[in-house]
C-alpha cells in the first residue's frame, strides 16, 4: 500500500475549473489518508508544473502520484516521464480524466461533474494506492527480418531494411517477384509499367549481399517471438538444372509440347509448361510444370541435361527478429452471372482488360473483333450493403479512369461509358477525371438498390442503367466490351497467414493493424508488422508509403540489439492455479504453456508473447490469473472510490450574471504566458505586434491571451480599426 | 413539472462503464470533447480489452451501489482476438449467472461494440440504460 501519495488536480486553464470546482477538490484531498500533497495547478503539463512535481516527490519521498486532467491518451507519458525524472518507477502513477469524461460532457451540470471527478479523483488514489514497481523486461532480439510477399511493398521494404543494416530474407510464394504490379502495363500517375518498377527494385535488390530472395516458397511453421522468430520455408524446385546452358533453356521452353491457361493473363492466353510469368519476369529462370510433362518421355529425354525432374523440395529454417507481412491481395472474382460475367462473352474484368491491352498494343480485340466501345460497371463486389464486402477498395476509380485514357491514347477511335455508384479519383488523381471528362468519355451514375443489367439483345451486349444525373431515366447503352470494375479483397491464403502468426484479421478478411492512426503497421503480436494492400486496399504508393513505415519501425526495434516489451501483462498465481488449460485454450497467441513446479502442473505466461489483453483472467475458474496494473484489488478499489460519500461545499452563492474572474494562486505562470507578456509594451498591444515580439503564432497567441484575461493578467483595451483584434494591456 | 423533472435527475441511475484503451474509451472521451452532454453518476474504468473484464468485478460493483454495468465491448474492431465478441458475450451470461443467485434483476448489465467514434451512441446507449435501470424494481 502505498502511504505518501500527491495528487495534481489541474484547472486546464479554465477547461475543467470553469464547470469542477478544482480548489475545493484540492482542499478535500489534502486531507485524505495517505495523502501527502494535494495541489490544484493551472497547467499539470505545464513545464513550471512537471518541475515542481519532481522536487515534491524527491522533498516529500512522495511513493505515488496521481494527475488529474485530461485523458491518459494525451499525457500519461508526459507524468510517467515526470515519474522517472524524480526516480519514481512510473508504474506507480495514476491519470484520471476529469476532462474528457467530466467537466466537458457534464457542462451542463458544473454541481454533479464536481460531485463526479470527486468520484473518479477518489478512485484514482485507491488505485495507485495498490500500485506496485514494474520493470520492461528486456528482451535480445536478432538483426534480421523476414519479409513476406515480393511485390512492390514488400521488395521496396527489403531494400530499406537492408541497408539500414539488417539482414532480410525476401519470400515470395510465386516462382516469379513483383506480385500484381507486373500484370499492370501503365500506371498512373507516372506511366511507368509495373514491370519497370518490378526490374529498377530487383536490380536494386541484387545489389545487397544481405538481401536473400526466396520465390516459390511458402511458411510452413513459425515458433519463437519478437527477437527470435523460428521459421521453417518450404522451397518448391524449380525443376530446372542449375548449370544448364541459357540457350538450351530458352530452346526448352520453345519446344515444348504441351500448353495450358495461362493464369498471368487470366486465362486469356495459353502458357508453355516451362514457362515465365512474362519474358522479362525475375529471377531470369523459368519454372516447368513436372505434372504435364508427365507424359512426354521424349521431350524430357531430349532436354534431359537442361530440365532436372528429380529435384527435390527444400526445407529452410531460419531465425528472425522481426516479420513484416505484405502478402497483398487478390482481384475480386465476379460469380458466374453477376453482370453477365462468363455468361456473356464480352463481359470482362478491369485486371482482364490490363492484360487484354498490353497483349493487343495495336488494335484492341476481343473474341476476333474489334472494340470501339467500352462500358465500365463500378463498384464491383464491392461496397455491397448485403453482401460480405463493405468496404470501397480506392483505387479502382483511378485506375479505371487512368485505363479509359489509355485506351483513348491507344487505340483513338474508341468511346467510353462509366457506369458508376461515386467517383473517388482523391488528391491529384482527380485531374484524370476532369482529362476523361474532357476526351468525351460519358458518365452515368447508378445506386445500389437499382443495379445496372448486362443483357444479350440479339448479337449486341446492352448495359440498362437507371441514371441518378438523368433523373432515373432509364438507359441502354450498347458496348462492343463490358469491363466489370473489381474491387481488391483479402487473399485467399490470408487465413493461413493470419493462423502461422496470429495476426488478428477485421471484418473485412484484411489483416488488422493496433490502432488505424497511432499505430498503422503494428500488429497486436509484438515484432510483426504489416505493410501493403493485406491490410486493406491501397494505391501502389500507399502499398509502398505503409510498408515502409513497418521497414522503419522494425529498424529501429531490432538497431540496439535489445527490446523493452511493456511489462503490463498476465501473471499466474501458481498456488491458485490447478491447470485446467481454459486460459491457454482463450489465448489466440499461445503465451500459455503448462509447466510443472515441484509435482504441481501450472500455467506458465511467456512474458515476450503475452499482449496484455486479459482474455485469459476472466475465464479462469480459480481467479489464478491478473493482469499487472488490472488487479482485483486496484479495480475493486476504484469502483468503491467512485461510490465514496462525497461532501461538497456549495461555492459562496454568487455566481452573478457577470462572470467573475477567477482566482488561482499561481506561483509562476505557464512559459508561454511570460513569453507573451515580455513580447507587450506598457501601452495597448495588438495581436500581431505581441504575435511578432513573442516570436509565437498568432492563434496561440489569441488563444493563450484569452485565457490570461480570464485570469486577470491581461485585459482587453479595445479593438483594432477593421476589428479584426483585440488590444490587450498588461494588468 | 420542473421539480419532478429535478427529482428524476438526482436519483439518475449510477452507471459504471467498462471501455477499452484503443477503441471505445476514444469514443467516450471524444463525446466530452464534443461536448456530447451524458448522466453525470455515469464513471468509466477502461480496459485493454472488453474480454478481459472479471464478472467478480461486476458483482463487486452492483453490490456496492451500482445501479448498472455496460460493456462498451471491442466489438469485431477488437485488435486482440477475432473471438473478442464471444467472449465478452461469456462474461455477461456468467455474470448474470451469478447475479441470478443473488437475486439481482439481470437487466442491470449491458453490453454493446462501440467504436473509437461512437460519441452520440455512447450518449444514447447511456439514455436507454439509464430509463431501463429506472424502471427495474427489484
Amino acid at each position: 500500500m502505498k502511504e505518501r501519495i500527491g495528487v495534481y488536480i489541474c484547472h486546464c486553464g479554465g477547461n475543467i475549473s470553469d464547470y469542477v470546482d478544482v480548489e475545493e477538490l484540492g482542499k478535500m484531498f489534502h486531507k485524505e489518508e495517505n495523502v501527502v500533497i494535494a495541489k490544484d495547478v493551472m497547467f499539470a503539463c505545464a513545464d513550471s508544473n512537471q518541475k515542481d512535481m519532481v522536487r515534491d516527490i524527491q522533498e516529500n519521498k512522495l511513493d505515488a502520484i496521481v494527475v488529474c486532467s485530461c485523458s491518459p491518451k494525451l499525457h500519461l507519458h508526459t507524468f510517467r516521464g515526470v515519474a522517472a525524472r524524480a526516480g519514481l518507477n512510473p508504474s506507480n502513477y495514476v491519470q484520471v480524466n476529469i476532462r474528457e469524461q467530466c467537466s466537458w460532457p457534464h457542462s451542463d451540470h458544473p454541481r454533479e461533474a464536481t460531485v463526479k471527478a470527486a468520484g473518479l479523483i477518489r478512485a484514482g488514489i485507491n488505485r495507485v494506492s495498490f500500485s506496485e514497481s514494474l520493470e520492461d523486461i528486456q528482451l535480445t532480439v536478432k538483426k534480421s527480418v523476414l519479409v513476406l510477399g515480393a511485390g512492390v511493398a514488400g521488395m521496396k521494404a527489403a531494400i530499406d531494411l537492408a541497408k539500414s543494416g539488417n539482414e532480410v530474407f525476401l519470400v515470395e510464394k510465386d516462382y516469379f517477384v513483383g506480385g500484381r504490379i507486373a500484370q499492370k502495363d501503365s500506371l498512373f500517375t507516372t506511366g511507368q509499367s509495373g514491370k519497370q518498377i518490378v526490374a529498377l527494385l530487383y536490380e536494386e535488390i541484387k545489389k545487397h549481399s544481405n538481401i536473400t530472395v526466396f520465390t516459390g516458397t511458402t511458411i510452413e511453421k513459425v515458433s519463437g517471438s519478437l527477437g527470435n522468430f523460428g521459421i521453417d520455408l518450404k522451397v518448391k524446385p524449380r525443376y530446372i538444372n542449375g548449370k544448364a546452358d541459357k540457350q538450351a533453356v530458352k530452346r526448352a521452353m520453345e519446344e515444348c509440347p504441351v500448353s495450358v491457361s495461362d493464369d498471368f493473363n487470366f486465362g486469356l492466353t495459353q502458357r508453355k509448361a516451362i514457362y515465365k510469368n512474362y519474358p522479362e519476369a525475375l529471377p531470369d529462370v523459368p519454372v516447368v510444370d513436372a505434372e504435364l510433362l508427365k507424359d512426354q518421355p521424349d521431350f524430357v529425354a531430349k532436354f534431359a541435361s537442361t530440365l532436372n525432374l528429380n529435384e527435390q523440395e527444400e526445407t529452410i529454417s531460419l531465425i528472425v527478429g522481426s516479420v513484416l507481412v505484405t502478402t497483398g491481395y487478390d482481384n475480386y472474382q465476379p460469380k458466374e452471372g453477376e453482370f453477365g460475367y462468363k455468361t456473356i462473352d464480352n463481359v470482362v474484368t478491369l485486371p482482364e482488360l490490363n492484360r487484354m491491352m498490353e497483349l493487343n498494343p495495336e488494335k484492341l480485340v476481343h473474341n476476333g473483333k474489334q472494340i470501339n466501345s467500352v462500358a465500365f460497371i463500378y463498384c464491383v463486389g464491392n461496397r455491397q450493403k448485403k453482401g460480405d464486402n463493405k468496404y470501397c477498395s480506392r483505387q479502382c476509380c483511378t485506375s479505371t479512369i487512368h485505363t479509359s485514357l489509355q485506351l483513348k491514347e491507344r487505340y483513338k477511335d474508341i468511346q467510353m461509358y462509366h457506369v458508376y455508384r461515386d467517383i473517388r479519383t482523391y488528391g491529384k488523381q482527380e485531374i484524370l477525371y476532369a482529362k476523361s471528362s474532357k476526351q468525351g468519355d460519358l458518365y452515368l451514375k447508378y445506386e445500389e438498390k437499382e443495379m445496372p443489367v448486362v443483357e444479350k439483345d440479339g448479337k449486341a451486349t446492352v448495359v440498362k442503367v437507371k441514371d441518378y444525373l438523368t433523373a432515373k431515366k432509364e438507359m441502354e447503352i450498347e458496348a462492343d466490351l463490358v469491363v466489370l470494375v473489381t474491387g481488391m479483397v483479402a487473399r485467399e491464403d490470408s487465413t493461413h497467414i493470419s493462423e502461422l502468426f496470429k495476426i488478428p484479421i477485421g471484418r473485412d478478411k484484411f489483416f488488422n493493424e493496433i490502432h488505424p492512426k497511432l499505430k498503422p503497421v503494428e500488429t497486436v503480436i509484438k515484432g510483426v508488422y504489416i505493410g501493403g494492400t493485406c491490410q486493406g486496399p491501397k494505391n501502389v504508393s500507399e502499398s509502398v508509403q505503409s510498408s515502409l513505415a513497418g521497414a522503419s519501425k522494425i529498424t529501429a526495434l531490432l538497431k540496439s540489439g535489445t527490446v523493452a516489451v511493456d511489462p503490463i501483462i498476465a501473471r499466474v498465481d501458481r498456488e491458485a492455479c490447478t491447470w485446467c488449460g481454459k486460459c491457454a485454450d482463450v489465448c489466440d497467441y499461445g503465451a500459455l504453456k503448462v509447466i510443472e513446479v515441484d509435482g504441481k502442473k501450472v500455467a506458465q505466461v511467456n512474458d515476450a508473447v503475452c499482449t496484455g489483453c486479459g482474455i485469459c483472467a476472466p475465464i479462469c475458474p480459480e481467479n489464478a490469473i491478473e493482469i499487472a496494473q488490472y488487479t482485483d484489488n486496484g479495480i475493486e478499489s476504484m469502483i468503491d472510490g467512485f461510490l465514496a460519500d462525497v461532501q461538497i461545499k456549495e461555492k459562496e452563492a454568487n455566481a452573478g450574471e457577470e462572470q467573475e474572474e477567477v482566482k488561482v494562486g499561481m506561483k509562476e505562470y505557464p512559459q508561454i504566458w511570460k513569453e507573451i507578456l515580455a513580447g507587450m509594451t506598457d501601452e495597448k498591444n495588438s495581436i500581431p505586434q505581441i504575435a511578432e515580439n513573442s516570436k509565437l503564432n498568432r492563434e496561440v497567441v489569441t488563444y493563450h491571451l484569452m485565457t490570461m484575461n480570464r485570469y486577470g493578467v491581461v485585459v482587453p483595451a479595445g479593438m483594432d480599426d477593421k476589428e479584426m483584434y483585440f488590444y490587450y494591456k498588461r494588468k | 413539472m420542473s421539480t419532478e423533472k429535478k427529482s428524476t435527475e438526482t436519483k439518475s441511475p449510477k452507471i459504471l462503464v467498462f471501455s477499452t484503451d484503443k477503441i471505445s474509451d476514444p469514443g467516450i472521451d471524444q463525446a466530452g470533447l464534443r461536448k456530447i452532454h451524458y448522466s453525470p453518476s455515469v464513471y468509466v474504468i477502461n480496459l485493454p480489452c472488453s474480454s478481459g473484464v472479471k464478472p467478480r468485478w461486476i458483482l463487486h460493483a452492483l453490490e456496492n451501489g451500482f445501479d448498472g454495468v455496460f460493456i462498451a465491448a471491442d466489438g469485431h474492431e477488437c485488435s486482440y482476438s477475432a473471438k473478442c465478441p464471444e467472449h465478452t458475450n461469456t462474461i455477461v451470461e456468467t455474470s448474470q449467472e451469478l447475479m441470478k443467485q443473488k437475486n439481482i434483476n439481470t437487466k442491470r448489465v449491458r453490453m454493446a461494440a462501440l467504436c473509437s467514434v461512437c460519441a452520440e451512441p455512447f450518449a444514447n446507449h447511456m439514455e436507454n440504460f439509464s430509463k431501463i435501470l429506472a424502471g427495474i424494481e427489484d
